[in-house]
């Protein structure tokens, strides 16, 4: 119980001068996402009936590589800001937010540099 | 983390029916939430039968009616019994509205009717609105101008600078637009909610205010305006027939315009 203001407490820790950005990032990484996945989604239509040597052949493709490592990043940069909008909006306990939004943010960076190796390793055949 | 029930003493029962249609042949059926946190008992929904032969149009004539002549203990706020001052502001028929303007015959079946949603209820259809006015004031809703006025005049607007505000300052502050966005349920302790977006958006187009900037400084927050998911509940609902998530839509765009 606190005896605090009403306004006092809307006004809390004043604003964060923070958000456009994110907002943002989500337009334009989504406006790329839809780009990237139509070719995505136009490409495994293409490639039903391909076994792993030709699938290997495929992604080792340059313009393939370069368009598969696009995709992998924005998906992983769009995943992100959405999740973290998910946690902000649900979980309300501060500790468990802040352990949520940086296990989020790991996560995706290793899944975005798991999805880097494993396209370059078979685009240059290291 | 979210909770997918009722609080234990917030989960409703049965109520009580009251038969006051008198024999008449023309009757409808209002089931009405009652809260009386006086009581240790859960909220429930009273049934009421009424003759709707003398009864007015609107829901509010029917709330009036049950007051009046059935049952003197049902709590709800009216005034203007017009659509004016924004006080019978209600969930009817599962959507938020002012009972002074739903009419009886829009709803089909038993009129339901409860609190405004997601608000701590004072008593049966009475919410508190305290954070709700709160964040209201929170946006400095008054001209904040540096320019001096004319020394024998008012400040002067065009016509096209009037048409900006004119919807936007036609908010009646009723909440049923805050009250009926998820955003808003889930996290107005920190989102300002649809209502004061409009109210605040209302300033930064108000060609005579020169805050702008400061306004738009407060506003962008992850919480205060980025929690607008653009879920468009607080447009569909409003019963002015205003627009707050586009009011919403133009402050993002205002504040992606000046980074850039």
């Amino acid at each position: 119980m606190s005896l605090r203001s009403p306004l006092g407490r809307v006004l809390g820790l004043g604003s964060a001068k923070d958000g456009t950005s994110h907002w943002w990032g989500q337009r334009v990484s989504g406006l790329a996402l839809a780009v990237l996945g139509s070719w995505f989604a136009w490409s495994l239509a293409t490639m039903s009936g391909f076994g792993y040597a030709e699938a290997l052949t495929f992604i080792g493709r340059p313009l393939n590589a370069l368009l598969l490592l696009l995709l992998s990043v924005t998906m992983a940069w769009h995943s992100y800001l959405g999740v973290q909008v998910v946690i902000e909006d649900y979980v309300h306990s501060h500790g468990l937010k802040i352990a949520s939004l940086l296990i989020s943010r790991y996560a995706h960076v290793v899944l975005a540099a798991a999805a880097i190796y494993a396209i370059l390793k078979i685009g240059i055949g290291a | 983390m979210a909770e997918f029930r009722l609080p234990k003493n917030s989960r409703i029962t049965k109520g009580k029916h009251f038969d006051a249609a008198n024999g008449s042949g023309n009757t409808r059926t209002f089931a009405v939430y009652r809260y009386d946190p006086d009581s240790a008992e859960n909220p429930r929904v009273d049934t009421y039968e009424i003759d709707m032969d003398s009864c007015g149009p609107m829901v509010l004539d029917a709330l009036i009616k049950i007051k009046n002549e059935i049952d003197p203990t049902l709590t709800f706020r009216r005034s203007c019994r017009e659509g004016i001052c924004g006080s019978c502001a209600m969930n009817i028929d599962g959507g938020n509205t002012l009972a002074c303007t739903r009419a009886n015959d829009e709803v089909k079946g038993d009129v339901k009717i409860y609190p405004l949603p997601h608000m701590p209820v004072v008593k049966d259809l009475v919410t508190d609105l305290t954070n709700f006015y709160a964040q209201y004031a929170s946006i400095k809703p008054w001209l904040q101008a540096r320019t001096p006025p004319p020394p024998d005049s008012e400040r002067l607007q065009s016509k096209e600078d009037q048409e900006l505000i004119n919807e936007p300052s036609a908010c009646i502050l009723c909440a049923c637009c805050s009250t009926s966005c998820p955003s808003y349920w889930w996290n107005s302790d920190r989102y300002l909610g649809p209502a004061a977006l409009l109210a605040a958006y209302r300033w930064l187009v108000d060609t005579r205010d020169d805050a702008t900037g400061e306004r738009l400084d407060e506003l962008e927050d992850p919480f205060r305006l980025y929690r607008c998911h653009t879920i468009m509940n607080c447009t569909q609902t409003c019963p002015k027939g205003l627009n707050p998530a586009l009011a919403i839509a133009e402050t993002k765009k205002m504040l992606v315009e000046r980074k850039y």
